[in-house]
This record gives C-alpha cells, sequence and structure tokens, in this order.
C-alpha cells in the first residue's frame, strides 16, 4: 500500500475533533473537500496532515465555501470514492441546500458536525442549534456524548451509510468544545482493525464506472417526485435501524463496546429521568447516581440515534417513568422544543401516565451544571409526589433575569 | 478527583500543558480530562483551562470547578484577575511571578491566608527555552508541590509528548522543568 501506518498506544488521550481525524485516517477516506470552520477545524486539517504526511492515499480539497464543500463531496461519492468532511454551525447552514441533495441523490457521505449555535448573536460554542436545523435533511444522524464515542461512531457511519442497502450519507454530532476540544482517554483500534471493520469501500451507479452509465441529479416533477422521497423515507423507516444495529453488534463483539440506538442509565427502576442529548447525557448520568443515594430515583434516557428517531425504542424506554424532562440546547423560538415533541409523539397512544416536561438550556455554550440537574430532578419528583407537573410545561434554566416559563 | 484550572493568556501554552499533563497522567492507569475555555480566541487574552483526574471514567462535563489546584502562568493575571473565584480551603496556588510569595500575598491580598507557592516560569522559559512559554516550567513546579510523580518519571513521560519537536527544544523543555522543581517555593 501507499501509504504509512500509524503506532498507537492502547489509550490515546484525544480531544473529540482529533478522535475523528483518526477515525478518517484510519478508514482511508478517498476525498475530504472541506472550508474550515470554529470549531469543526482540527477535524479536516489533521485528515490534511495525515494525507500530506503520508498516512491517507487520498485528497484534501481546498474550496471556496461550505456549498461547495458537500458539492464537492457529492462529485466525489457520486464518482464512487469514500468521502468525509466536518463542518458547524453557520458552515452548516450554507451547506444545507446541498445536504438534501446527497440525500436526494442517495450518495454516502460522513459530516463530522460539531454542534455549534447559530447566530445572530455571533457565538463559536456549543449547542444543538445546528444539528436541530437540519434534522429533517434525509441525513442518518448519529450522536457522541465524549470523545471515545466519535472515534468509534465515525467507523460505524461509514459502515451504515455506504451499505448498498442504505446508501444515505451520515452524520456524527459532537458538542462543539465540551467533547470537540476536551481531552480524554480514547481506546483506538489498530490501523489494519480498523480499516477491516470498515471494509473497502464498494461502489454503486459510480459515475466512473464506463461500462455502466447511469444518471445523477435528475429533475423529476410531479410524476415522479413524490415516489422518490417516498421511497428515501421508507428505506430510513425500515432498513436503516436494522443495519446501524447489526452495525453496533458486530463493533461491539470487536471491542466491547455497546451502543444503542437509544441508551438507557439507571433506567429499570427510575421514577423520575431527564432525556438529552451529547455531554449533558454524561454529567446527567453522574447526577442521577447521586440523586439516587438521596433516595430520587433518577434515570438518564440519550439518544444515540436521532435519525431515523428512535420512536418506539425511545417509548419503551420510557414505559415505567412517573415523569420525564426532555432538555432542548436549542432555541424552539415559538413551539414546544424538538425532544419535547418527539417525546410527547412517541408516549401518545401508549399506555404511559408519565408526567412530561421540558427545558431549554446551555444555549451558546452556556454551562450545564450539576447543581441545575439536581434542582431538575427534585423538580421531577415533586411532580411526581404531586401527580401533576407543578411548574409550566416549558422552562428556562441557566438563564440570567427573571425566570422565563411558557405553556 | 483532582481538579486543576490554569489562568493564563492565549499562546502561552496552557491548553498544551493541560493535554500534556493528561497524556502523562493517564499513562499511569488514571482517567483524564483536559478542556479549556477559549472566549474570543485572541493571542494575549486572559483565558483558562482545566484538568480534571479520577480513577473512574469521568463524565461530568460542566464547566464550574472548584479546583484543588490553580496555576497561574502569567505573572500580571494574580494582579489584574480574581484567581481565587470558586475556590475551597484546601485549594493550593501556584503562581508565575518574579516576586517573592510575601511580596505577592501583599500585591493581592485575596491570596491572604491561602496555600501559595511562586515560581518564575517566564524566566526559567526565556533563559531555557528562550521563548516565553511557561507551560512546561509550571509542571515541574506541580510535580514538587503536588508529589504527584518521580521528576525523572515525569521528564520521560514529557519527552514523549512534546515527541515531535527538534531534540534541542525539547533538551531545554527538560531543563525548564528540572529549574522550576528545584526553584518553586
Amino acid at each position: 500500500m501507499a501509504f504509512d501506518k500509524m503506532e498507537l498506544r492502547e489509550i490515546e488521550v484525544w480531544d473529540g475533533n482529533f478522535a475523528a481525524a483518526q477515525a478518517l485516517r484510519q478508514a482511508q477516506v478517498d476525498v475530504v473537500a472541506a472550508y474550515p470552520i470554529t470549531p469543526s477545524t482540527p477535524i479536516v486539517e489533521g485528515y490534511a496532515q495525515f494525507t500530506a504526511d503520508g498516512y491517507v492515499e487520498g485528497e484534501f480539497v481546498m474550496v471556496e465555501s461550505e456549498h461547495a464543500a458537500m458539492s464537492a463531496c457529492i462529485g466525489a461519492a457520486a464518482a464512487g470514492g469514500r468521502v468525509a468532511t466536518a463542518t458547524s454551525s453557520q458552515g452548516l447552514a450554507l451547506m444545507s441546500e446541498t445536504l438534501y441533495q446527497a440525500s436526494g441523490m442517495r450518495l454516502p457521505v460522513v459530516l463530522n458536525l460539531v454542534n455549534r449555535a447559530l447566530a445572530a448573536p455571533l457565538n463559536v460554542n456549543g449547542d444543538h442549534s445546528d444539528m436541530y436545523m437540519i434534522r429533517d435533511s434525509g441525513w442518518v444522524q448519529f450522536d457522541a456524548f465524549c470523545p471515545q464515542e466519535v472515534y468509534d461512531l465515525n467507523l460505524i457511519a461509514f459502515r451504515v451509510s455506504e451499505d448498498h442497502g442504505v446508501r444515505l450519507p451520515a452524520i456524527v454530532n459532537q458538542d462543539g468544545f465540551m467533547t470537540s476540544h476536551t481531552a480524554q482517554g480514547v481506546k483506538p483500534l489498530s490501523d489494519d482493525a480498523a480499516y477491516a471493520f470498515v471494509g473497502q469501500y464498494k461502489p454503486m451507479n459510480d459515475m466512473l464506472d464506463f461500462e455502466h452509465p447511469v444518471t445523477h441529479g435528475v429533475q423529476t416533477e410531479e410524476d415522479w417526485h413524490f415516489e422518490h422521497k417516498a421511497r428515501q423515507h421508507n428505506d430510513l423507516m425500515t432498513k436503516v435501524m436494522p443495519k446501524i444495529e447489526s452495525v453496533f453488534a458486530e463493533f461491539a463483539q470487536l471491542t466491547g463496546r455497546k451502543y444503542t440506538p437509544v441508551e438507557k442509565y439507571d433506567m429499570d427502576d427510575a421514577d423520575v429521568c431527564v432525556v438529552c442529548l451529547g455531554t449533558s447525557v454524561e454529567t446527567a448520568r453522574e447526577v442521577a447516581k447521586e440523586m439516587r443515594a438521596q433516595g430520587i430515583k433518577a434515570g438518564v434516557v440519550g439518544l444515540r440515534v436521532i435519525r431515523p428517531f428512535p420512536f418506539f425504542q425511545i417509548a419503551d424506554a420510557l414505559k415505567g417513568v412517573k415523569a420525564i424532562a426532555t432538555l432542548d440546547r436549542s432555541s424552539p423560538n415559538g413551539a414546544a422544543g424538538m425532544l419535547f415533541n418527539e417525546v410527547a409523539g412517541a408516549l401518545f397512544n401508549t399506555d404511559t401516565k408519565a408526567l412530561l416536561s421540558g427545558y431549554i438550556y446551555g444555549l451558546g455554550g452556556r454551562d450545564l451544571t450539576k447543581a441545575h440537574l439536581v434542582a431538575l430532578f427534585k423538580e421531577l419528583q415533586a411532580n411526581v409526589d404531586a401527580g401533576k407537573v407543578t411548574t409550566q410545561l416549558q422552562q428556562f434554566i441557566g438563564v440570567r433575569g427573571p425566570k422565563l416559563a411558557f405553556l | 478527583m483532582l481538579e486543576i484550572r490554569w489562568h493564563s493568556r492565549a499562546g502561552q501554552g496552557a491548553v498544551t500543558g493541560a493535554k500534556g499533563l493528561a497524556d502523562v497522567i493517564s499513562t499511569t492507569g488514571k482517567q483524564v480530562q483536559a478542556f479549556a475555555f477559549y472566549g474570543s480566541a485572541k493571542r494575549g487574552a486572559a483565558m483558562t483551562a482545566y484538568n480534571r483526574v479520577d480513577d473512574k471514567v469521568i463524565m461530568n462535563h460542566e464547566k464550574y470547578m472548584e479546583p484543588d489546584y490553580v496555576f497561574v502562568i502569567d505573572p500580571a493575571l494574580a494582579i489584574t484577575t480574581d484567581v481565587t473565584i470558586n475556590h475551597k480551603d484546601s485549594t493550593k496556588y501556584i503562581i508565575t511571578t518574579h516576586m517573592t510569595t510575601e511580596e505577592l500575598k501583599k500585591a493581592q491580598p485575596k491570596l491572604d491566608g491561602k496555600e501559595v507557592y511562586t515560581v518564575d516560569c517566564i524566566t526559567i522559559a526565556n533563559e531555557t527555552i528562550g521563548r516565553a512559554i511557561p507551560n512546561t516550567p509550571m509542571l515541574g513546579a506541580f510535580m514538587k508541590i503536588s508529589g504527584m510523580y518521580d521528576i525523572e518519571f515525569f521528564k520521560e513521560s514529557m519527552k514523549r509528548v512534546l515527541g515531535k519537536l527538534p531534540q534541542k527544544i525539547i533538551d531545554a523543555n527538560m531543563l525548564a522543568i528540572q529549574r522550576a522543581y528545584d526553584e518553586v517555593k
């Protein structure tokens, strides 16, 4: 092979960005087209460095915008290569038109989305506004809670995205700064083991296969457009989750690290629980354990897979709970909140009598402290004791000024 | 859980120092976390970096911290900012300054009654590395005050962490670490 391998230690101390860059190197991505943006920059910088240093047989394409970055990724994927990139916030916003092209054209691309607030006001720190903005764009979406999971989910994302029964692009989310720039112990696979897991890229309808000419990027009006979109949705609803679960199982066999579309912590006998994303899942796990010492049976549910939405799995995870809080790290700007709505939708028509309330927190990187979560779990227990939601259904936490609550 | 807060200016190497320390500690079987508040991330702007160390996997991602140690690697920050914020009674301070500990406490009354150690990491870095990068000497001083690891083990570990730098820079850093270890009071 025309590239060097890298000797890695059993435990490396990597931040989320470097963990992603290493996964892209080990997957031997053919093309990364990128326009760097904080806090995702070190991912594509890392791939470019590895390529320049002879650790990857691939190509880094510098482009003039994020719109061009994803356009070049689409071209490279249609040509028949393994493709990845990274972006955040405003970059994703500019990219959003082309995200729908990638999924509609059924092209496998892995996008590392390092979650960051959306302007205005300008802010480089972590929240989930960008993740929420493109959640219906037809991409498979994974969520990592720490650097180890960023590494693991990147390898997993290629397997799912490139599968010939799936052929849909995939996003791996991580919290800006809180994961992307936080160094922790990461157990990597060897280069050979990682590449063996991801596997050699298997082209499908590739444009560079001149023996089998194909058309990409077609126009369909009312005669066929709906059928294309319906089939794409059908595959997301029926084919993607089984594939994800089988790849998760294979990964667990290889590494011992088990993932599930809905991650449950201390949920077997929980009276109260929070449903959240990103690093908050881990902080909440720690607080839930501490609440149990105080006599409150607390649990945590984290979404590992956001799209396709694990509708029945989440209803099952929450079936015995008496009070649930959804934590949305994005301003709903006039609505109840994405997780609130999705969880409410999943629980409606079930036998649950659970009390559901929503919290908006952490915008623009505002700290979610353990003290916030202690107060929140106590509030949920008060709801259980009263047999009703004792607060308004939507509350803001960690924001200065008079308390904000709605609905 | 051991928690450390670094006070630095962007460009002085606090993030590299925090990550380097995490890397060394990780090789001894402990769990580590290193992160920073970048703010607007302009060179010279005041910033803070953080370490957490524990025997079990670190789940806590809150930025709030009541540190066991506070490292100040820019001399002016002990005066112009409150390096005692969110302190505990047991918090120990290692502060870069040309002053003695007593002079510093007079100049910054908030440090009065606190366990403060001083070392001139800026001068040490200038005289050994040739640049005012006070991060590695601070770690030498920390090894002395905490007794965390034998200084020879720590220096050997830092040689690996700094592995990509030219040999003479690595050697200069080893001198800087040893000098701070010897000179911190």
